[in-house]
Parts: structure tokens; sequence; C-alpha cells
């Protein structure tokens, strides 16, 4: 369908339904969940816009080729149930992709619409399902293939893990999860905060795959428990989705003072270790009243949107690039700033200065401007000579990245890394250069998204499984 | 979820504490830690193994009560489990032929060094043991130590056995020796550990330590353990837990270790300096 022909259909409806959501000033001082989704009413009206076009571009823009039209379709008719299976043909985490999912950069940016910018809400759409089905309270749970009597382990619990073994599992073969921490999900449980993605979503996901039967031990590290070769001596296949954990740090002056925290340090302790709930649960969280995070990712915006949570009363985020750049979500961005998080954009810290008894007390920061373009496409920020500032601050939240953790490449002879630290796998199959070891999501990629390290997952669940059924 | 088949304080304020973990005591090594949970609601607690047994797939741990978490541990009774019980964590000591090795150690250090000098000992070492306490009623596991050192040495606070004072009175010990130790470990509080490693600069004694920070998951992840050594950042879960003493920050390490102290249910004030605390026996960092 081309552009002139959407000029001349009278009945286009370019009015996107919006989702409700808790209003900011009552929503920064809690952490249920902000966005509320669709009710029926709301989803049938949004689907209804959709065009069911003969060839759907947003289905390009999807990563794991969801068949967008057809569940759509689905809603317009009101058959939930028959739009959930769909969805699930493809993706197996909907209540989590529905919610963390950029679609602005992927189906829904493909749509016909988005040049009118009214594209269709997939993302919500797509919720809407699966909370849907959710509420019904009876799980379908599909059949699964006759026992191979093959072992898989699979090392890491998060999307990657999730989706591998989800899919193993119903091809008939044994499928033992391991994961480093006490409970699983990846970063979806101990990074990504509570008001964006709900734990108990996390937890029905890793609830359906361990109904499907799949076991999973918590509390086990892998290169250190036990390693990745010992695993082989009892597995058939070990597949490597240990994520992109190790935190970035600046390597400026004063980084190590108290009250500069990682952004993992300060994510894990609120999510995972319930820090919100504080002292109610034992891990202790401080009281801060101004909070500066560095960086301008999701993961700066949900600290950020944390510290307002947890009772600062100012919450800057201090970034080197413009606003247009900011690499976050826009939804989340924009969440941030109708909450009161305060935006320092073209701001760079260079030192952190400390008190008597080392606790940080302000930043030194210098002013950017933008240039050329860099190697990334983005342009290059340059510093302004000499006009340096001082913000002052209580505490710090670095949030600049992550690269993989080195424990299982380091712990595994023969498993090749790249320069970035990421394991080299064939994009296509996920196989490893070790015999019998494949990997995706974070650890492959470098820090990405949910949804390409389920797409990572499924690839190698299906080169696995040819593997062991060849044998 | 691990089975706890022993626990009993020892000493006052110091418990023991035997876990079913039949994998990492396969795997344990001497200078490493595993990561604890008392319960579904705690926190997770860095404690170096102190001994372990591979055929009943056994550890042990002695741990000071210290706060909120590890009192709630200290409450847990045999039959019962730990929430998480992980590891083992952090790189193992060197173990290796030093030639006469001295180790210094306090409170929950007198534990975890022992299996490092037990293996040094095995190497062909000459074992020298210094315990450090406020009182010789707070000194453990003698006995375990006699057969693997060839002197045992004792600074106690009160006097009640062997050098009175505290750890400063360290170069007197080694001055009486005919000759100076070939490396020193140290195992123990913050304090102590520091006040080694600055005495055995000026001598001239290569220094291990075992750093205890606060950590959360113990693999890297978080990176609440960042220590400043030789000028450089390190995380003490993955690059350590031991660093050359003598290149280790110790104003920021305490500065660290310190920053949740009253968000920690505290048993003693702590607005006395560190010397102070130590010699009363309270500085439980
Ligand atoms: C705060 C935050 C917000 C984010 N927001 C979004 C978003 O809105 N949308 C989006 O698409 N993406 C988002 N991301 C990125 C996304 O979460 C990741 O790309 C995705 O989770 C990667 O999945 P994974 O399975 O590769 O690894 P992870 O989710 O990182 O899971 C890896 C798991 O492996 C475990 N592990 C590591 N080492 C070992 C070992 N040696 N032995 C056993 N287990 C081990 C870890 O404990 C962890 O549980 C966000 C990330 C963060 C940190
Ligand atoms: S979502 Fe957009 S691109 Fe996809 S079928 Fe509907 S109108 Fe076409």
């Amino acid at each position: 369908m081309s552009e002139e022909k959407i000029e001349k259909t009278s009945k286009i409806d370019l009015d996107r339904t919006e989702m409700p959501k808790q209003p900011p000033e009552i929503r920064r001082h809690n952490f249920n969940e902000v966005a509320l989704g669709y009710t029926e009413e709301l989803a049938i009206k949004e689907a209804k816009r959709c065009l069911q076009c003969k060839k759907p571009r947003c289905k390009t823009g999807c990563p794991v080729e969801i068949d967008i039209p057809d569940f759509i379709a689905c809603i317009v008719k009101g058959d939930f149930s028959a739009g959930i299976k769909k969805i699930k043909e493809k993706n197996c985490l909907p209540a989590v992709c529905g919610r963390v999912c950029p679609q602005e950069t992927q189906c829904e940016s493909k749509c016909i619409l988005a040049s009118k910018k009214g594209e269709i809400a997939i993302g919500r759409l797509e919720r809407f399902l699966a909370d849907w089905e959710a509420a019904q309270g009876k799980i379908d749970l599909p059949k699964k293939a006759k026992p191979t009597g093959k072992k898989v382990a699979v090392v890491g619990s998060g999307p990657a893990g999730i989706t591998v073994a989800g899919d193993l599992i119903l091809l008939g073969h044994e499928v033992t999860i391991f994961e480093a921490l006490h409970r699983p999900g990846g970063v979806l449980t101990y990074g990504i905060p509570e008001f964006r993605l709900p734990k108990a979503i996390v937890a029905r996901e890793v609830e359906y795959i361990k109904m499907l039967g799949v076991n999973v031990i918590t509390d086990f590290v892998v290169g250190k428990t036990r390693s990745v070769d010992e695993l082989l001596e009892e597995f058939d296949a070990v597949f490597i989705g240990t994520g992109a954990g190790l935190p970035w740090f600046m390597n400026i002056p004063g980084e190590n003072l108290n009250g500069v925290y990682s952004a993992n340090e300060y994510l894990t302790r609120m999510n995972l270790m319930q820090g919100y709930r504080f002292p109610a649960s034992s891990t202790p969280v401080k009281k801060h009243t101004r909070v500066a995070v560095v960086g301008g990712g999701n993961v700066a915006m949900d600290a950020a949107r944390t510290a307002l949570r947890m009772g600062a009363s100012e919450v800057r985020i201090i970034y080197r690039r413009s606003h247009a750049e900011l690499p976050a979500r826009l939804e989340e961005s924009e969440n941030a700033e109708e909450e009161g998080v305060i935006f320092n954009m073209l701001t760079l810290p260079i030192r952190y200065i400390g008190d008597e008894n080392g606790w940080i007390k302000e930043i030194e920061c210098i002013k950017m401007e933008l240039g050329e373009p860099d190697a990334s496409g983005r342009r290059r920020p340059i510093e302004i000579p000499n006009s340096n500032f001082i913000i002052p601050t209580d505490a710090v939240v670095c949030a600049i990245g992550n690269s993989p953790n080195p424990l299982v490449p380091s712990t595994t002879p023969g498993l090749d890394t790249t320069r970035h630290g990421t394991l080299v796998a064939d994009p296509e199959t996920g196989k490893t250069t070790r015999d019998r070891v494949w990997a995706g999501g974070d650890i492959v990629t470098g820090a990405a998204t949910v949804i390409l390290a389920m797409g990572a997952g499924r690839k190698a669940a299906r080169s696995i499984h040819e593997y062991l059924m060849g044998k | 979820m691990n089975k706890i088949l022993e626990l009993r304080m020892i000493v006052p304020n110091m418990h023991l504490i035997k876990i079913e973990a039949p994998d990492i005591s396969k795997k344990v090594k001497p200078g490493q830690f595993v990561i604890v949970r008392p319960d579904e609601e705690g926190e997770r607690i860095p404690l170096s193994v102190a001994d372990w047994d591979q055929e009943s797939g056994t550890i042990t741990i002695i741990f000071m009560e210290v706060g909120a978490s590890t009192s709630r541990l200290a409450s847990l009774k045999p039959n019962d489990y730990v929430a998480t019980c992980v590891g083992p964590l952090g790189n193992a000591t060197e173990i290796k032929y030093y030639g006469t090795v001295m180790c210094v150690a306090g409170c929950y250090g007198i534990g975890s060094i022992y299996p490092v000098a037990k293996a040094l000992k095995g190497e062909g070492n000459k074992i020298i043991t210094v315990f450090e306490a406020r009182s010789s009623y707070l000194i453990y596991w003698l006995d375990r130590f006699v057969g693997l050192s060839e002197k045992i040495f004792t600074i106690t606070r009160d006097g009640s056995s062997g050098y009175k004072g505290h750890v400063k009175r360290l170069p007197d010990i080694i001055h009486g020796l005919s000759q100076l130790p070939d490396i020193i470990i140290v195992n123990g509080c913050t304090y102590l550990m520091a006040q080694t490693s600055n005495i055995t600069k000026d001598l001239n004694i290569p220094t291990i330590v075992n750093l205890n920070p606060i950590m959360i998951d113990g693999t890297g992840m978080c990176g609440v353990c960042r220590v400043t050594v030789a000028g450089k950042m390190k995380f003490a879960c993955v690059d350590g837990p031991e660093f050359n003493g003598h290149e280790v920050d110790w104003k920021e390490f305490l500065a660290r270790r310190k920053a949740y102290m009253e968000e920690e249910t505290l048993f003693f004030r702590r607005s006395e300096p560190e010397s102070k605390l130590h010699k009363e026996g309270k500085c439980q960092v």
C-alpha cells in the first residue's frame, strides 16, 4: 500500500489510543507499575485502526517476526485467546516484551501509518493480550515431544536462557538452567525496576518453563561452582546466556567515594534485594536527597526514576550528548521528565569530590558541544575549554554501560572472545568456537535488548536441536 | 537452600556454622569465600570458608555477629536451611613454597587463615602463627594450629596471654625471630590488616591481606566491593579477595567498609576512632 493511497482513504484513523498511566505526581512516590494497560474496549479500538496490510511492514521490524496483523485481527474479533496463541508462536515472553521492547524503533517505526505519526500501538496490544491471558488464570501447556534422552545445560536465566530452555524442553530434551543469583530472570529480575516490569510477571514466566519441566538451579556460578567443561561431562550441549553484567566506570578521580554506585549495584539493591522495602527487607539502602545519574540509556532512566521513588527530591540525568542522542526509549525519557527528573545535557563529569568522611559531595563537570559524527553515526561530543562547573550531590549512579562478565570465558579453554570481551558465536546458530557449546544474548552482542536476546536464544535452540537429533 | 548441620558459638560473639554444600566442598580452595543469605528476606553476606570436607560434602565457616544479617544467621538452628550458599568465589591463595610464612589472624580470620596455613605447611613452609585478640578466651582453634606451627605467638589487649597490647606489638615479635619471615599473610578485621601492612611495609616484608568489603553478588556484577590497589580500581570479589597489603588504599577501604554502619542495627556506638574501637574489641569491620 503506498502513501498516496493513505491520503485518499478517508476512513483512516491516525489517533493512537492512549494507554492509561498513573499520573506523574502520584507515581513518582510509589513502585507500582506506571502504565496500566488497555482495557478490552481500548484494545479493540486501537486494533481496529490497523489496515491489515497485504505486505505488512511492521512484521519486518520485529526481530522475531511475530505475525502482527494476524494477532491484531484476532483482537478486533474479540478472540483474545487466538490472539495470544498467535504471538506465542514466535515470542515466549509477550508480557515482558509488550512492556520493555523498543517498539518505536522496531515494528511500530515500520508501520505504514508511522509516516503520518499514527502508527499502531503494537506493543500495547501485545501487552494487552499477555495480561488478558494471565488474568484468565489457566494456562494451556503446549504438548511436549517424546523424550529424546538428551540433556542440555543453560547457563544464565535471562531472556536468552529462558527462551532456549523453553524451546528445547518442548522438543523433548531434558533442560537444566544454572543461575548465579538467588532469583532467576537475569536483568528482568535484578535490573529493570518493578514500576516498569512487575517482578510477578517475570516470576510467572519462570514458573511457566518450570511447569514445562525445566529444572532451574539458582545459586550456582558456572566457572566457579562447576566449569563448562565439567558440565559437558554430564550434558550433551551447553548454552551460555550470561549477559553483560560487568559495570563500567569512567576512570575519573573520586569514583570510589561512598555514595558513588554502579547502576548495577543501585538497581540490584532495589530490585533483587528489595531495598525499597528496607528495613522490612534487610539489605540496607541509603536515603539520598540529591541523586545524579550519569548516562542516557534505559538503565540511567530506571536508576533516576528509582531514586525519585526512594524519596530523593532532586534527581538529574547527566549526559554528554544532547537530548536527540539519548539512547533510552523515548517513552522512558518522557516518563522521567514528566516525573520531574532534571536533564543536564551536553555535560560530562570529570571529577567526584568527597567530604572528610569519604562521601561524595559534589561533581565537577565540563560542558560539551557536538562535533562531527563518530563511528556510531552520532555526533561526537567535544569538551568546551574552561566551562567547568560544580553540581552538588549526595549520590552518583554511574550508568554508562556494562560489558560481559569474563567469568565463563576465562574458565573455559577454547572459548574465543572478541576484543570487547563478548563471545564469538555464529549469528545464525549461536555456535561458539567450542564444540557442543552455544551462546546468545548480551554475552555475544554486548548490552542490547530483551528481544534480541530472545531471538538469539531461539536460533540457538534450533541449532542445538538439530545437533542433538543428528547425533 | 542448604542445610545447616552445626551452628554454635565457639567464643563470645563468634559462631561456627557447618553447611551442607557438596558442590562447593569439591571446589573450594584456601582463601576463597562463599555468599550466604540467611533467609528469604536476608542480605547476601560474603564469608570466608574456614574448613571443608569433600566426603561429607560440607563446608565450615566462622563468622562474627556484627549486625542485623549476621545475627539473623546466628539465630538459625541445626537442621534449618540457609536460603543461599553460593561459591566458591574469589581467587584462591597462591599455595607454594615461600620459606617462612607468618600467619597473622584475629577474630573470624583465625578460622579463615586455618586452611591457608594448613596448605602452606603442606608445601613445606615453616609456619609462624600470631593471634591477636582482646583477651585469651577469644582465641579458638588453638589446637588446630599447634600441629601446623613452628611457633605460636599471641597478643592480647588485657595481657591475659602472650604480648600485652595490640597489633602494634607485631614488630616485637618479628624482631625476636632469628630471621625475618619471607611473607606475611593477614586475615581479620580491616584495622588488623591495615596496621600489619603498615608495619611490614617499613620492614619490607611482602604482605598478603584477604579483604572483606561489602558485596552483593560476589561475581563482579555490582561493583560495590571496589578497592584501589596500586592506584587502580579492583573488584575484591573477582580480582581478589587477596591483595598486596602494601598497595591497598586503606583509608578509602575503611570508609567504604563503613558505608552502611548507620543502617545496620548497631550494637555499639561508633563515634570513636578505629584504633580505640579495635583496642576494645569493637572494630567490626
Ligand atoms: C536497568 C536495565 C534496563 C533495561 N531496559 C531494557 C528495556 O527497556 N528494553 C529492552 O529490550 N532491554 C532492556 N535492557 C537490556 C536487556 O535487559 C538485556 O539486553 C537482556 O536482559 C539480555 O538478556 P540475556 O539473557 O542475554 O542476559 P541477562 O538478562 O543479563 O541474564 C544473564 C543471567 O546470567 C546469570 N549469570 C551470569 N554469569 C553466570 C555464571 N557464571 N553462572 C551462572 N549464571 C550466570 C546472571 O546472573 C543473569 O541472571 C535493560 C537492561 C538493564 C540493565
Ligand atoms: S500494524 Fe501497521 S504496518 Fe502492520 S498491518 Fe497494521 S497498519 Fe499495516
